[in-house]
This record gives structure tokens, sequence and C-alpha cells, in this order.
């Protein structure tokens, strides 16, 4: 209602909210339809709207809260002040967790980017046969939730009785110990996550290998580019914006990974695996330290909004 | 108007065809696709035949590729030995509630989004971006308070109501009806009919194959979901699939037999769904909001 007088303004696009001209009705009329231009579209927004207050706004404003407490989840939350943060930043389980977590990232985004890229740029191509197919397989990994990908993988690195442990030593090598070396625990990750990935990165590629021009093609084709020089400098910038987003919403989910370590090794041996997520969960749900998960939370929330931050900087003084 | 589920026309085929010098290219290009199909799909395949081999066969070496006797011991285990049924009916609600709540937001507020222009709309489109940038992991604990103090703790619709609101969803039909023309809006409301009409009787309809891309992903992201599930519920009677699966992982000693049965078990209803309405998934123009 506060918006009833002002009109929208016209964009290129949207010349729809403005009320249709030819039509003269009475005074009353108009302001009833002006006003369902304001009323119809927070009615259409009000679930979402619902829905961000609720489960957005309310719980960020009572995380913060609650990180400058002792919270427990019952009863009183004393207040601490910056204690759960001080304690955070001389806590070695939460520096292991958040140190693992970004080797974890940095390892997955680019693998997922080069696979997803690498399979959307085959399932495009005139010459590749038997595509239909091929990308019902690649798809396969998508419907398999991390949880059930992780068993799989674990299943084939099984140390005493995995696939692959078994060709090694077929081969005339010694069993790898899969599960009891944090490295190599990590590459089984690695590999699952960029498998478990590959499908809904290589969709959101797909449509954007459809919308670079043919014509640039063709007239580097005539210039005698080979396929390399074509991708390099023809494809890869002309998607650059598709790849931006793929690289930050890979980094964002590989941040808060925890389902697939769950499967795979249970962020073992030990607690090498532990990623920050998993850090969160044990201490805010298995110890009831909401005050202190809380806290941790927020420190994850803000190295996420720097990286999101950092990315988009990169992108635009890379477009500009 | 089912511009979406078309295929868009593939312009480098007539350059292709009937040349012989592309014969090496051909080659190439399909040998280094099907390396990766057989790349990707073979854990797949091996674990579903995994599944099959009897509980003694699993780990005698040397591994055969397809079981010697087949059985579906493994299965009928998982299904006895767990409360599977009700883990099923659990996931199925769960996911299909999310999914038919999720599909009448986005496509409302999509619409919105696209056909409406004024300030506050444009902050609501800043929050719904926030809310992939702060995904729900970031807030664990306190989103689990509002959820206690809601009272749906320990309840499906718990799992449900805080996955309704999603960005994917919302600029998939915000794209979609930016392409709709604005004629179409004008023409109707030249014939008398209120905004609201034209959203649910005109625009809607319209929307249908984003409505089915969405339903399939949204589907698939209830039913695999499983750190949220695990936080809100507590009795074993609410579990969802994903729960039950993890905790038979997470055992002391893991029963790898029952394990891949129940494993396979609960992707069965996805593959289904997906090999039935592929099409609306593969043809997807899914640019996550990122062009006009």
């Amino acid at each position: 209602m506060v918006d009833s007088d002002q009109r929208p303004r016209p964009s290129p696009g949207d010349s729809a909210d403005r009320p249709p001209e030819p039509i003269r009705r009475g005074p009353f009329t108009r302001v009833r339809r002006r006003n369902s231009y304001v009323l119809t579209p927070l009615l259409l927004i009000s679930a979402n709207l619902i829905l961000f207050a609720l489960f957005f706004i309310w719980p960020a404003a009572i995380g913060l809260y609650y990180s400058f407490t002792s919270y427990t989840g019952v009863g009183s939350a004393p207040p601490v002040g910056l204690q759960n943060y001080q304690n955070l930043f001389h806590d070695a389980d939460f520096y292991a967790a958040l140190l693992r977590t970004f080797v974890y990232a940095a390892c997955v985004v680019p693998t997922t980017f080069v696979a997803s890229l690498g399979v959307a740029y085959l399932l495009i191509s005139p010459y590749a046969k038997g595509k239909p197919l091929a990308r019902t397989i690649f798809f396969v990994p998508w419907l398999i939730s991390p949880i059930i990908a992780g068993v799989i993988w674990r299943w084939i690195f099984g140390e005493n009785f995995g696939l692959v442990n078994f060709i090694i030593i077929k081969l005339g090598g010694d069993a790898v110990p899969w599960q009891s070396n944090a490295n190599l625990s990590l590459i089984i990750v690695i590999i699952a996550a960029t498998w478990g990935n590959t499908a809904f990165n290589m969709l959101i590629f797909t449509a954007a290998l459809k919308n670079v021009p043919t014509a640039y093609y063709e007239a580097a084709e005539l210039d005698g580019a080979n396929a390399w020089q074509k991708f390099r400098r023809i494809t890869l910038p002309a998607i650059a914006p598709t790849s931006f987003i793929v690289i930050l919403l890979t980094t964002l989910g590989a941040m808060k990974e925890y389902p697939l370590f769950r499967a795979i090794n249970d962020g073992g041996p030990g607690t090498e695996n532990n990623l920050i997520v998993q850090y969160i969960y044990k201490t805010g749900f298995r110890n009831a330290h909401i005050g202190y998960a809380s806290a941790a939370s927020f420190v994850l929330m803000f190295i996420l909004m720097i990286i999101a931050g950092i990315q988009l900087m990169i992108n635009r003084r890379r477009e500009s | 108007m089912t511009v979406a589920t078309r295929k868009p026309p593939e312009l480098r085929r007539p350059r292709t065809s009937g040349k012989t010098g592309d014969l090496p290219r051909k080659v190439f290009s399909s040998s280094i696709m099907w390396l990766l199909a057989v790349v990707y799909g073979f854990p797949a395949l091996w674990f579903v035949l995994s599944s099959l081999k009897p509980a003694g066969d699993l780990f005698t070496y040397p591994l055969t590729l397809l079981p010697k006797h087949f059985t579906f011991s493994g299965y009928t285990q998982a299904w006895s030995s767990f409360n599977f049924a009700q883990y099923f009916l659990n996931t199925l609600i769960v996911a299909t509630a999310a999914t038919l709540l999720t599909i009448l937001a986005s496509a409302a507020s999509g619409y919105a989004l696209a056909k409406y222009n004024s300030w506050w709309l444009k902050g609501f489109t800043i929050c719904i971006i926030a809310t992939t940038m702060l995904p729900g992991e970031t807030l664990l604990t306190p989103l689990f308070l509002v959820i206690r103090d809601l009272g749906l703790y320990n309840s499906l619709a718990g799992v449900v109501v805080p996955a309704v609101i999603t960005a994917t969803g919302t600029f998939m039909f915000r794209q979609f009806f930016v392409t709709v023309p604005n004629d179409l809006l004008e023409q109707a409301r030249i014939d008398g009919s209120s905004e609201l009409a034209i959203f649910l009787r005109i625009m809607l309809p319209l929307a249908r194959p984003i409505m089915l891309t969405l339903a399939i992903i949204s589907f698939q992201w209830r039913w695999n979901d499983y750190l949220w599930p695990l936080v809100i519920l507590n009795d074993p009677h609410q579990f969802t699939l994903q729960i039950g699966v993890a905790s038979i992982v997470g055992a002391q000693n893991v029963n790898w037999s029952v394990l891949l049965g129940a494993s396979v078990l609960s992707m069965i209803p996805l593959v289904a769904i997906y090999l039935i309405f592929q099409k609306y998934v593969m043809n997807a123009d899914i640019n996550a909001g990122l062009k006009d």
C-alpha cells in the first residue's frame, strides 16, 4: 500500500505493469487497478517472504544472539560476551576442521569444473555418437544421494574387499589403506563428490554452450583455428559468467559438505576428516553447546560471504 | 507455447553431415565420451550387481562382475530388519509435500519478480539470492531452535516447511515468465481479468514444463536430503530413508549385504521417476538466474 502512488518505472522488458492506455474508466477503477499492482505481487511473494523471515531472518537473529551466550538448548542463556569466539580461535579442532574444509574445497572445485565442462562439451559436440544414452548414464550419479554415493565408493575402495584393491593386488601391488589413511580417504571423497556433482553442473554448462553463437566458430575455422584454440579463445570467454556461477556454487557446496564424509569415513580416521559442518553438528547437537556451535556457524557464514565476495570481485574485474 | 520442451534447432548439423574428413573427429569424440560414460556408469553398475550377490560371495577374491548366483536376500533382509516400509512412506511424504509447496511458492514469486516492478520486489530478489549464499547448514543450530519453538521438532512438517523456499526454483520461473510476451498480459487485462486470475488461468498453465522440471529437481533434493532430517527427526518412526541407510553405515560392523540391498532399494523410486520424465530435466535451461 505504501507504494500505491509510485508508478512503476517503465523499463525495456517490463512495460506490462503500466495500466493499458486505451481503456478509460472512472478514477475509482484506476485506483483499484493500481492497488492491485501492489497487492497482487505482494500476495504472490507472500509464501516465500514468510518463509524467508521465519527460516532465515529469525534463525540468523537468534543465532547471533546465542553466539554470545553459553546456551545449551534448555534453561537460561547466560551471556558470555565474546568468550565463544575467543575460545573458537584457540580451538585446535576448529582450525583442523576449517583447514580440512579448505583443502577439500580446493581439490573438489577444479575437478568438478573440468569434469562437468568436459562432459557438457562432449554432449553438445556434433561429432560424438550415441549422445542420448551417454547423457542418461552421466545423469545417474545425480539421482544417487550423497549418502548412497558414499556407500558406493566406500564399497569400491574397501580395504579388504574393494574392487580397486583387488585390481591393485591382481596387478602385483600391495593393498592400499584407503580407510585408515586420512589423505587417501579424502581422495575417495573428492572422487565421489566429483562424480556426483558433474551432472547438475553439466546441465548448467550445456545451456550456456548452446548459446555460444556458431558464427564465431565458423569464423575461427576459416582462420584455421584448431579445436583447442577454438575452445580456449571462443568457448571459455563466452561461457565465463556460467563458469563463475558453477565455481561459486561448487565452492559453497564443498564448504558445507557433510553427508558424503558421513558415509565414506564418518570424518575419520579419528577426526582427521571432520569438516566444518560436522564440527558444528557435533558441538551443537551431540554436545549441546548451542551457543558455541552458533558462534562457529557465524564464522562459517562469514567465510562463505568472503568467498562469494572475492569471487564476485574477480568476476567483475575480468568483465570490465 | 511449449517453448521450453521443444529442442532448440541444432544449428551445427548441416555443416557436419556428409563430410568424410570428419570421421577421425567423430571417432575421437565418441570414444572419449564413451570412455567417460563407462567411468561414470560403472560404479553404480558394480554396486547394483554386488547387491545381487549372496552375502558369502561379497568378500571372496577373486571378485567377479556378475554374481555367480543371483539372490535378493540382501533386499529382503534389509526390508525386514529395518522399518523400511515406514522410512519409504516418510520419505515419500516429505518429498511429495515439499515438491508441491516448492512449485507453488516458486511459481508465484517467480511470476511476481518477472512481471511486476517495484523497489521492494528488487529487494526481495536480493533476499532470495542471499539464501543460496547462506544455506541452511550455516544456520543449523539456530534453525533447529526456530523449528523447536514453532512446535515442529520431530515431525515431518519440520523437515518440509523450511525446504520450500528455493532460489533455483524461483529463478527458473522468473526466467521463464520474462520470456512470456507482455502483450498476453495486457490483452488479458483489457479483457478485464483480475491480476490473480491472469496468473492462475493463463500464466501458470504456460509454465507447465518448468513445473515438471522443478518437480523432479525438488523431489530429488528432498528424497536425498540427509543433514536436515537428521537434525529434526528423533523418533525412529519418523526417519527418512537416508537416515535409515546412514544408520547401517554407522554401525560398528557394517553389514554390507543389508547395506547394499537397502541402498539400492532407496534409489529405485528416483531412478524410475527420472527415466519417465528425463526430457524435462535434460532440456531444462538452467542458468541459476544468470541472464535476463
